[in-house]
């Protein structure tokens, strides 16, 4: 019975958290230009949700979720580019709200890392070579 | 492989390994704090959440005299729970201003009766629009705003009886 409580709490928790307003008009409504709606969900794919830490925007339920869908959507209707966007939400929550981090003094060991290994790599292999040769 | 170089992995097996156990165990933290602290409010007008009380507006937070800004809802629990430090915040004299985020005129007439109401003013956000832009990632927050309307500190979550103190002092120190 105990368990079950809980189990039933913890259902119960996130409803709790939950405004009664419908969700904002764009938040699961395309747009009408397949190009455009392309681009929009291309943008939100790589957008973090703030709620739901770990989901894109476009796959979170949460309701702030829906609010940045249906924010990406008005200004990609609006003519804004994706970058400039992706920008706006990046001067607002830091880097941390894209998956697609920008190059910069802590990232860049990301792209620098495959390189600095091959030479390690290449290092190691040509020294062990010349040993079996000798 | 001579003498101490043979122990090299070994040693770097344990630092990896201690490195990642660390980062496993410590408590995640999941705020997202504002990178709009230090800048100025974002343009923006909110309608009045509800009737009888003006709506918020920008311009509103430039006019010499500092606010707390305080992003809330009567659908969050936990800003019920800091409704009565918000009340204490505003009778020392603090101008206390509100963001509705996503609610309903009734409900949040509903919260505030049964809450106590701090707000000189509260705007209408149904779309979390200005939430966003503030750079803020939930309810409740609260932003400290001087009189410039530049963006001072930012709290997230609820304001508890010990912070009152502190708050109403960094909202005075902001004029």
């Amino acid at each position: 019975m105990r368990r079950l409580l809980l189990a039933l709490a913890l259902v119960a928790a996130p409803v709790l958290a939950d405004s009664d307003l419908p969700p904002a008009p764009l938040a699961d409504t395309q747009l009408p230009d397949p190009k455009q709606e392309a681009q929009a969900q291309a943008l939100m794919e790589t957008i973090r949700c703030l709620v739901c830490q770990g989901q894109s925007i476009a796959d979170s339920n949460a309701e702030l979720a829906g609010d940045m869908r249906a924010m990406v959507r008005q200004r990609i209707a609006a003519g804004e580019k994706p970058a400039a966007i992706r920008a706006w939400l990046v001067r607002r929550y830091g880097s941390w709200v894209t998956y697609d981090p920008p190059l910069d003094r802590v990232t860049w060991v990301l792209w620098a890392a495959p390189i600095l290994f091959l030479t390690v790599g290449l290092f190691v292999a040509r020294s062990s070579f010349r040993r079996r040769r000798a | 492989m001579t003498g101490y170089a043979k122990w090299a992995p070994l040693v770097a097996f344990i630092l990896l390994g201690s490195a990642l156990t660390y980062g496993l165990a410590k408590p995640d933290t999941t705020n997202i704090s504002s990178k709009m602290v230090g800048a100025s409010v974002p343009s923006f007008t909110l309608p009045p959440a509800l009737p009888g009380l003006p709506g918020l507006s920008s311009s509103d937070l430039a006019t010499g005299q500092p606010h707390l800004l305080n992003i809330f809802a009567s659908w969050c629990v936990p800003c019920a729970v800091e409704a009565p430090q918000l009340k204490a915040i505003a009778q020392a004299g603090v101008p206390v201003v509100g963001i509705a985020i996503r609610d309903r005129p009734d409900a949040l007439g509903r919260f505030l009766a049964r809450n106590g109401n701090a707000f000189g003013a509260i705007g209408a956000d149904d779309a979390s629009q200005v939430q966003m832009a503030m750079g803020s990632s939930g309810v409740p927050e609260s932003f400290v705003i001087d009189g410039k309307g530049r963006i001072l500190s930012q709290v997230i979550g609820p304001i508890n009886p010990q912070d009152v103190a502190g708050l109403v002092a960094a909202v005075r120190a902001a004029r």
